[in-house]
């Protein structure tokens, strides 16, 4: 009996984090359209405390089976996405689509690995995860510790797509297309055709600050071409599900912003530090994580712009 | 996956770790075990705590500088970078001279330390005889928290360091390709800039210039998912940049340099017409261009 006891007040002890291994809670979804349940992610960067669950994550329910759009930011993250699925539909998950290789997006797929079930990404993302895998790893071990990232796998996806591509989960088609150098060099989005949705990934950003990893010049290109697809709301990478392309405006006035003042320091000679400190700076008290982000942004926008 | 096949290869990459380290050089075989190694420390580092409580110095001056006494350099050599890396690709180092214009020693070289990286030694660079290049700034790539070492060789035979910390950038950014395919594209494409320099006109012969080299710089530490094969480095070694004929500034580089290399500098000008680069990269490209020496161009 005192043995009993004592191992309760362990587990007491060892806390919720445990227990919820052991039993994964539901992610708390919202069904924003007929069958599509999103998990709006916390506007943050990815900390031991929030499992790393700063990113949207989503699924798609069609009437013979089950798409996962993004599996968050750690497999604890990934599972109790799965548990929310489970919680709603019984039906085989065919798909799990990543949007592109950024940990907060792709490293909860191990929850998810199954026969039968096939990862989905764009056809330059299995070389990302194969040069940022370990480091992503090793630099996410540092921030959010070995009990979160020790399970994390890097699974490159089987089913590329370069053009367009369609997947049909029954009677529910959804079109995923793959994107020139954007947000990143494997951008993908997925539009639900039956309720006309479109899964962004961090090709749209609302509220957190635009990240920018891949080419500011494509983005912006990307951005005008995105406008033109048929959808009605957008389920972005980060920030509220919105009405579309209302949504896009705040990202492409901050991309401009920060295009036009990077050209103007690269124009007239200031070096890359200068214009890392100063570029887009009207834009700070319109986004969240803006210390964090903008200079990064600015520093990669030179590196490119300076070859124009 | 791929971690788990390497794990084999860490006991037998283990006594070539520290050469094989150092920089990647003309060897293809301390290429093919710096690659191994890569990826190997990777897995090493698990317990964060004790990769950043692990000190490299004292084993890179062994190996970099031949256990040569080195001296406080904090009135020869100032080494400046942001404190945080906030894009791990292209962390901006800018190194200055401080001799005073009346020192008889000069600078014959700065060499440039990463410790925690996985070829540390970033760059060597050898100052022109006649050149006085006092300042050099470049981008580099930064895989962690780390000391940054710069250590100037004079002509007193002594070594001088300086060095400064950077904490490894966050969130998603990585010190790796973000455009792979346009990197490919810009290979061997050379740019050339001249800038004024504020309050010193032509007179005084002091300038400032810049050369952008194409090149994808690649580390070589990824590994092909389905070969299981090192993608092998392909990098800028060397770079020479002259006046006529006069060295300006030379550079031996490694895959610590970011992608498209890019070098900014001062100098000042022996009155020369043109100014001359010329770089090599691992595969033996040879990029070579030259300029009117007021002329930025391509």
């Amino acid at each position: 009996m005192a043995h009993g006891v004592s191992i309760f007040a362990l587990l007491v002890v060892l806390g919720t984090s445990s227990l919820s291994q052991a039993q994964p809670i539901d992610l708390p979804v919202r069904e924003v359209a007929p069958g599509i349940f999103v998990h709006v992610g916390e506007t943050a960067l990815m900390t031991r405390e929030n499992d790393g669950a700063i990113a949207n994550v989503g699924f798609v329910i069609g009437e013979n089976a089950v798409a996962v759009i993004d599996t968050g930011g750690s497999v604890r993250e990934g599972r109790q996405l799965l548990a929310a699925i489970r919680a709603r539909t019984d039906k085989p998950i065919q798909y799990v689509i990543n949007t592109h290789g950024h940990p907060d997006h792709v490293f909860g797929n191990a929850a998810f690995i199954a026969d039968g079930t096939v990862f989905v990404g764009h056809k330059n993302l299995p070389a990302a995860l194969a040069t940022r895998g370990p480091f992503y790893l090793d630099a996410f071990r540092r921030i959010m510790g070995e009990a979160l990232i020790g399970e994390v796998r890097i699974v490159p996806p089987t089913l590329l797509v370069g053009g367009s591509v369609e997947i049909d989960l029954g009677s529910r088609t959804l079109t995923l297309k793959a994107w020139p150098t954007a947000h990143s060099d494997n951008d993908i989005t997925v539009l639900d055709n039956a309720t006309k949705t479109l899964f962004a990934g961090d090709l749209v950003f609302l509220t957190h600050t635009p990240v920018l990893d891949g080419s500011i010049r494509g983005w912006l290109t990307a951005i005008e071409t995105l406008g033109t697809l048929p959808a009605q709301r957008v389920v972005p990478g980060h920030g509220a599900v919105s009405e579309w392309p209302a949504a896009l405006a705040d990202e492409r006035r901050y991309l401009e912003t920060l295009a036009s003042d990077v050209r103007a320091f690269v124009a007239r000679g200031a070096p890359i530090s200068v214009a890392a400190n100063a570029a887009a700076t009207p834009e700070r008290s319109r986004w969240q994580l803006f210390d964090d982000y903008n200079a990064r942004n600015a520093t990669t926008a030179f590196s490119e712009i300076e070859w124009e | 996956m791929g971690i788990a096949a390497v794990m084999p290869y860490i006991g037998s990459v283990a006594g070539l770790q520290r050469k094989a380290r150092l920089m990647l050089g003309h060897h293809s075989r301390l290429l093919f075990a710096a690659g191994l190694l890569g990826a190997a420390l990777a897995v090493n580092a698990a317990p964060a705590a004790t990769a950043e409580a692990y000190d490299p110095w004292a084993g890179l001056v062994q190996d970099i500088f031949k256990n040569r006494p080195i001296n406080d350099g904090s009135d020869v050599i100032a080494i400046e970078m942001p404190y945080r890396a906030e894009d791990a690709a292209i962390v901006p180092v800018t190194l200055r001279t401080k001799l005073s214009p009346d020192d008889s020693r000069r600078v014959l070289t700065i060499t440039l330390v990463i410790d925690q990286n996985p070829a540390p030694m970033a760059a060597k660079f050898e100052l022109g005889p006649d050149a006085r290049v006092s300042e050099i700034s470049t981008r580099v790539r930064v895989n962690n928290y780390t000391d940054v070492h710069a250590v100037a060789e004079l002509s007193d035979g002594k070594l001088y360091m300086s060095k400064t910390y950077v904490k490894a950038s966050g969130g998603c950014s990585a010190p790796a390709a973000k455009n792979a395919e346009e990197a490919k594209a810009r290979l061997g494409q050379m740019r050339y800039r001249q800038f004024a320099k504020p309050g010193q006109g032509p007179v005084s012969g002091a300038r400032e210039a810049q050369i952008m080299i194409g090149h994808p710089n690649n580390s070589g530490l990824q590994m092909d998912q389905i070969t299981q094969l090192y993608t092998p480095a392909f990098f800028v070694n060397e770079l020479h940049l002259w006046q006529d004929d006069k060295l300006v500034l030379a550079m031996e580089g490694g895959i610590s340099i970011s992608e498209d290399p890019n070098i900014r500098f001062t100098y000042v000008s022996n009155g020369a017409k043109r100014f001359r680069a010329e770089a090599r990269d691992t595969d033996g490209h040879l990029f070579q261009h030259e300029w009117k020496i007021d002329d930025s161009g391509t």
